[in-house]
């Protein structure tokens, strides 16, 4: 097993750190009572901490409530953490002020999962385009249309539908535009949140395909939220998986998917249906649903539904430990023995 | 097409059945567009399915799955959409001559359905038990006791821990995994032979679209009914079907024993669509995802001829000349296309 982790990509991991992820936590408050005040929390993210290295792709999945679209928003501030860090290029942006964090904006971008709702029906492309442009004083106004076409023939599309309106658009030209816009102003790190799951399988291709040439041509460096499994094994260098807001496992691609540790891992991974009808392998079913995260397990998050649980697992949480290169896992049963 | 004068003998599928159950011949369903103008969602599809048998009807959004569907269940929307051609029988009976109140005894008694989404079939404002009595009442004219019962009954075998306190809970009580299990319940509590599932687990978690897949399938071997599954998904058709019917712009292009299809597409958009997904274990032999290019076209907007020429890599002058028959083959398959004798679209995998 040691050798192929060893022989796993050379490239991103001898490069600096861009983005650095430190036991965050994200709760929403719940109100109620006649003095509205607070009386619970969501622990959407409860202690994550990440890095990403320059030009790498890191992908993160997770069922619904796993929390990963609030670790992608807040990494952005798009919501403000509770408690922890994230340093993006050595700087800790969550103590910045508006007019400080507005450099750091024009570097951070994001790619909604739906382009319908994340492009203003009224505008048209070359205004929705030009207003990323023009809000971080990109280019010279005379250059702007030349931009506009420029950036619109990068995501495969051409210079005149800059004139329409997003409703002439299906939904993978849609979510074009959005990566044009995301890309517009040359951003060094990408969100992409679920940028294929509204899409029609045959044009999932396309857009995953755009991304990973995209990536290529820009030196993106990526965090890529996704539910499909397969669909973040082909796109990234590294995969987060994520449960009830913690982490559960982190490793190089294919050492997840050859060699997963966490029991939560391995379930996710054999209940995906696998395209081959001759292949109608037993799977691990889990039961019962992912638990609240208003009310998350005491000890590990997963125990309730986990096959290997044991009574030490309400006691402590799992702290993620090494059980290779580049790989940890956060389970007392099958990483924290060693 | 697939008309069964003489019984199919597929070699794997358990059909014993010489008549088929469901049988949908040349069915046109169309929606009124505007002033008067008409589209064509569904544009003559044909196929059977027999007692105890698994039909995926695979397709993207626009292909006319969910349209025949409905078209079955004769739940298109009033004066929008109506069914213009062809016919839809169930064991011999012509659905289209049925009055509406005949109609509700189908559902529910012979025909049950399952949708995407639990809470468009459920209702809000009462309890679970509430509406799987209902139906039972509806249906079977059992008592109200005896029809509680039932529906706890119900609930315990799609597997809602605690059923009896369940039965007492309102839809949004649930999550999403409870609410697809409870519609389940519901729409088997009648003992339908005939189980209509339209995407039933696409918008669920893979750990629960694993346990509802599995559910489905237990479900199917105690009660013997058959299922038409409607999806996008062909790791899930994969899971499921017996056989496949695959959709493209409202018509059936290619259809046979799913073995057959995955193992030997003979239409390109099928073989386009295996290429373009996916698979887990990519990363041990990355390649890119092979692509079908351009977009699905709106069907005021067809090509002339084939209606996928305008995304097909194989497609020549002879594909824009005329429109091409769903040809039905010795082997028990049928294939939209001209050119398939000339193709070899055998995928190639990575092992």
């Amino acid at each position: 097993m040691n050798a192929t982790m060893t022989i796993e990509k050379t490239g991103p991991e001898s490069r600096a750190t861009l983005l650095g992820v430190k036991n965050l936590v994200k709760h929403f408050p719940i109100r109620g009572g006649v003095l509205n005040r607070v009386v619970n929390a969501v622990q959407a993210v409860n202690d994550v901490s990440f890095s990403i290295k320059r030009g790498e792709v890191v992908g993160l999945v997770g069922e619904s409530g796993s929390g990963k679209t609030t670790v992608g928003r807040t990494i952005l501030r798009l919501e403000e953490p509770t408690s922890g860090s994230v340093e993006f290029d050595g700087t800790d942006i969550t103590t910045l002020n508006r007019r400080h964090m507005r450099r750091f904006r024009k570097r951070m971008q994001i790619v909604f999962q739906d382009p319908y709702a994340s492009l203003n029906p009224r505008e048209k492309i070359s205004t929705i385009l030009g207003h990323a442009l023009a809000l971080h004083n990109i280019g010279k106004p005379g250059e702007l249309e030349d931009r506009i076409v420029r950036l619109l023939e990068q995501v495969g599309l051409t210079g005149d539908y800059m004139h329409r309106f997003p409703h002439e658009f299906s939904g993978g030209q849609r979510q074009r535009i959005g990566i044009a816009r995301a890309l517009a102003v040359e951003p060094d790190f990408i969100v992409a949140d679920e940028p294929v799951s509204a899409l029609d399988v045959s044009i999932q291709a396309q857009v995953v395909n755009l991304l990973d040439d995209l990536k290529d041509a820009f030196n993106l460096t990526m965090l890529f939220i996704a539910h499909d499994l397969a669909v973040v094994e082909h796109i990234s260098d590294r995969v987060i998986v994520m449960y009830l807001g913690r982490i559960m496992e982190i490793a190089p691609t294919r050492t997840l998917y050859t060699v997963p540790n966490h029991p939560y891992t391995k379930a996710l991974l054999s209940a995906v249906p696998v395209p081959d009808p001759t292949d109608r392998k037993k799977r691990i079913i889990l039961k019962g649903d992912i638990p609240s995260p208003i009310n998350p397990p005491s000890g590990c998050v997963f125990r309730t539904r986990c096959p290997m649980v044991i009574p030490e697992c309400s006691k402590v949480v799992p702290q993620l430990t090494e059980v290779g290169a580049g790989h940890l896992s956060a389970c007392i049963r099958t990483a924290g023995a060693s | 097409m697939s008309h069964i004068t003489s019984p199919e003998t597929p070699p794997a599928a358990p059909l014993d059945c010489a008549s088929p159950l469901l049988e949908v011949r040349d069915l046109q369903t169309s929606f009124i567009v505007g002033e008067g103008e008409q589209v064509r969602a569904v544009d003559g599809v044909s196929f059977t399915v027999s007692s105890g048998e698994t039909l995926a009807i695979v397709g993207e959004s626009g292909s006319g799955k969910s349209v025949t569907s409905l078209s079955i269940m004769r739940l298109l929307p009033k004066k929008i959409g109506m069914i213009t051609g062809g016919s839809i029988s169930v064991r011999g009976r012509n659905l289209a001559q049925l009055s509406e109140r005949e109609m509700r005894r189908v559902r529910g008694n012979e025909i049950g359905m399952i949708f995407q989404e639990p809470m468009t079939s459920l209702n809000p404002v009462h309890t679970i038990g509430q509406q799987i009595s209902e139906v039972v009442i509806e249906h079977q004219k059992l008592s109200k006791k005896a029809a509680w019962a039932r529906a706890i009954e119900m609930l315990e075998i799609v597997g809602i821990p605690e059923p009896v306190k369940r039965a007492s809970n309102y839809p949004h009580q649930m999550s999403g995994g409870m609410r697809q299990r409870a519609m389940i319940a519901m729409a088997l509590a009648c003992e339908p032979t005939l189980l209509i599932a339209d995407e039933p687990t696409t918008a669920l978690d893979v750990t629960i679209q694993a346990q509802i897949l599995e559910l489905m399938k237990d479900l199917q071997a105690r009660l013997g009914m058959a299922i038409v599954f409607i999806t996008h998904d062909l790791g899930v058709v994969a899971e499921m079907a017996d056989r496949v019917v695959v959709m493209y712009a409202g018509q059936v292009v290619e259809t046979g024993l799913v073995n057959d299809i995955f193992a030997n597409p003979r239409m390109p958009y099928t073989a386009g669509l295996m290429q373009s997904i996916p698979h887990i274990g990519s990363s041990e032999n990355k390649k890119k995802l092979q692509t079908i290019p351009g977009y699905v076209p709106l069907l005021t907007r067809l090509p002339s001829g084939c209606r996928f020429r305008t995304r097909c890599t194989y497609a020549t002058d002879l594909c824009a000349a005329a429109e091409p028959p769903l040809e039905t083959l010795e082997d028990g398959r049928s294939v939209r296309c001209v050119r398939w004798r000339d193709l070899d679209l055998t995928p190639r995998r990575a092992t």
